[in-house]
């Protein structure tokens, strides 16, 4: 009796081992197919032009604010490039910030210094570094493209009053501050709804969620809003997109490190 | 009737002609204390002084034309040669797609390198204001750069010399005699025409410049000769030289290698210098959001006596740490060893943060050593000194 309980439950824990491993490739597929539409359903912006608040607030509640000028540039089959200028804090207006972002690639990013009239190569290898203090890492701020992770789904849930796929996004490029971010992206406009970030102790460091989406040219959603929590220090960063232009009149020339010089 | 339209006409107008100017800038108090009993006469311990430094900002044809006007003055206590104004900036600027002009006075930086800038040469540097050389005076200037895609082809004309700021009898930091007035090379003086041509260009994971300078040494040589009365007098002789530059910045991870080298000829020897080094940054120090940048440099000079050429045989070490909070808290800390003569060093740290989001402070100390009489730290080495700057942005 006992022999045969111990086989069943063998054979039990044999079958459902089989079921899973086929579930999590075809699980894994659909992961993939789930991101790629993602970025579909994002291509074609162009050029776009946002006056940007950040607000940045501490543990205890006190908050400072910077006010930026974020131009973008869609590049295809590459990452995108962005030029962020800051308005305030006053002791870096005129600091402008270029960054071409790359799927697997190292990101080249420059940075201009009015004060000196100094534009100067910085190293991408920083992508865990805290972007002008904020609880946005500069790995936060780039283009998101499909390469850069491998996915697995994790099934379904209901956020923000829509339901979502719920995937697990590792990161394939090097030097990232994370061992993986888990996504919540709604079924019905393919929009990240809700992303929480892994540190490399596995620890759930920082909650991003997304907010008050407005479609734009009838196809591109963007959050109004985005908070990036931080549960461990309890600080954090709100992004408030002012205004955003999708008929600019910007070029390739305009993302160009020797034309730094003349952002204001 | 017409009396209307003339008056539309005139608003319509005046809406066009006057584009919106926009007025920010900066104001500092600052407070500087040496450690030790000056060296010299006439000189104090403690120095206040404040500045102010205001910019006047327009632009019209959407941007493509942009005037920009920035005086500066600052106020000693005690150096009549550090109370000065300079105008930093009033230029014109035209901006085209492939192309741009700047016309009037204005700064440009070429380089790559930390705690030297050999290559930099446009502007005379305002050595009153700051140790590290970075501050700079207005130069006046016709300059015109094409975009290509074989990176930025730039050419300046430079039709007046602006002469180095030095202290007074009553500053420190300065020889024992505070240095007198210029002598040139050229019979056009301050008027003679210099030219610069230079092209800078990203290919890839490298940074790279080439730069070509003749007309008049931003950098004089110090002669010193009795006057009439028998007394020493120091003076700046501004030779006329050519200059040939190379900067070139390569990243590569976490790691940004640096180099520069200038060849110059037509001052007392002709001769080149390099400096070269790396800074690696690394973020999250043992999980903190610590930030930190490790620095060294290596400074080489020809030259054997020159008061400015400090970098004859030196190393600098340098360590910067990033606190990566709101008030973009930084502080370097940083040393130079003369590799030839080991009691010859000099330290420095440079803080800085911010209080709101219009004031911010800056706490710098500068420390020196020599024992070697022929070396130009000698002359400084009772200048240890700490400053605590105040600045209020608007």
């Amino acid at each position: 009796m006992i022999s045969i309980r111990k086989a069943v439950s063998l054979f039990t824990i044999l079958l459902i081992g089989a079921t899973h491993v086929v579930a999590s490739e075809t699980d894994n597929a659909t992961a993939l197919t789930i991101a790629k539409e993602r970025k579909q359903r994002d291509i074609g912006w162009g050029t776009t032009e946002a006056n940007v608040t950040m607000v940045l607030r501490n543990s205890q509640g006190q908050e400072a604010q910077r006010e930026l000028n974020v131009k973008s540039l869609e590049v295809s089959d590459d990452g995108d490039k962005a030029l962020t200028v800051f308005n305030s804090p006053r002791d870096v207006k005129g600091t402008a910030f270029l960054s071409f972002s790359h799927a697997l690639e190292p990101d080249e990013q420059w940075i201009y210094l009015p004060a000196l009239k100094r534009v100067k190569r910085i190293s991408s290898r920083n992508k865990s570094g805290p972007f002008v203090g904020s609880e946005f890492a500069f790995e936060d701020m780039t283009s998101y493209e499909v390469e850069k992770f491998s996915y697995e789904h994790l099934g379904e849930e209901e956020v923000n009053g829509e339901v979502c796929f719920v995937l697990r996004q590792t990161p394939n490029y090097d030097y990232s501050g994370y061992t993986s971010q888990k996504v919540w992206i709604d079924k019905s406009h393919y929009r990240v709804q809700k992303v929480e970030f892994y540190d490399k102790k596995n620890a759930l460091l920082k909650v991003l969620t997304p907010q008050e989406y407005k479609l734009y040219k009838d196809k591109f959603w963007r959050p109004m809003r985005s908070e990036m929590r931080n549960v461990q220090t309890r600080k954090s960063t709100y992004l408030i997109t002012e205004d955003i232009n999708f008929d600019t009149e910007l070029s390739e020339s305009d993302f160009d490190k020797n034309r730094l010089k003349r952002a204001r | 009737m017409i009396r209307a339209f003339t008056l539309y006409g005139v608003l319509a107008l005046a809406n066009n002609s006057y584009a919106e100017i926009e007025v920010t800038g900066s104001a500092g108090f600052e407070q500087r204390y040496f450690l030790q009993d000056a060296l010299y006469e006439n000189q104090e311990r403690t120095y206040s002084s404040a500045f102010l430094m205001p910019e006047v900002y327009t632009q019209w044809n959407d941007g493509a034309d942009t005037l920009v006007f920035k005086p500066f003055y600052r106020i000693d206590e005690h150096d009549d040669e550090r109370t000065h104004g300079d105008i930093r900036e009033l230029q014109w600027a035209h901006y085209a797609d492939s192309w741009e002009t700047r016309v009037g006075i204005g700064k440009v930086f070429w380089g790559q390198t930390e705690s030297l800038h050999l290559v930099d040469i446009i502007n005379q540097t305002d050595s009153v204001e700051s140790l590290d050389g970075e501050v700079k005076l207005g130069q006046p200037m016709v300059n015109f750069n094409y975009f290509s895609d074989y990176g930025m082809f730039s050419i300046y004309a430079l039709p007046y010399f602006r002469e180095r700021t030095f202290q007074g009898d009553s500053g420190r930091l300065r020889p024992p005699v505070a240095i007198g007035d210029a002598l040139y090379e050229s019979d056009d003086e301050q008027q003679n025409l210099d030219i610069a041509i230079r092209w800078q260009s990203s290919i890839a994971d490298w940074e790279v410049g080439l730069s070509a300078f003749s007309g008049t040494t931003r950098e004089p040589e110090l002669f010193t000769t009795p006057n009439q009365d028998g007394e020493l007098v120091i003076f700046p002789f501004y030779a006329q030289i050519d200059q040939f530059g190379i900067d070139v910045l390569k990243v590569s991870g976490a790691w940004l290698l640096k180099l520069e080298s200038i060849y110059r000829s037509g001052q007392s020897e002709d001769f080149a210098a390099v400096v070269t080094g790396f800074e690696y940054t690394t973020q999250g120090i043992w999980g903190s959001r610590y930030g930190l940048g490790v620095l060294a440099e290596y400074q080489y000079d020809e030259r054997d006596d020159n008061f400015f050429a400090i970098g004859q045989n030196d190393l600098m070490t340098g360590l910067r740490v990033i606190v990566n909070d709101i008030a973009g808290t930084e502080v370097l800390f940083g040393f130079v060893q003369d590799l030839d003569e080991s009691s010859t060093y000099s330290g420095f740290v440079e803080a800085s943060s911010r209080l709101t989001a219009n004031w911010s402070w800056k706490l710098n100390g500068y420390f020196f050593s020599a024992d070697d009489t022929e070396d130009p730290f000698y002359f400084l080495r009772r200048d240890d000194h700490v400053q605590f700057s105040l600045e209020y942005y608007f």
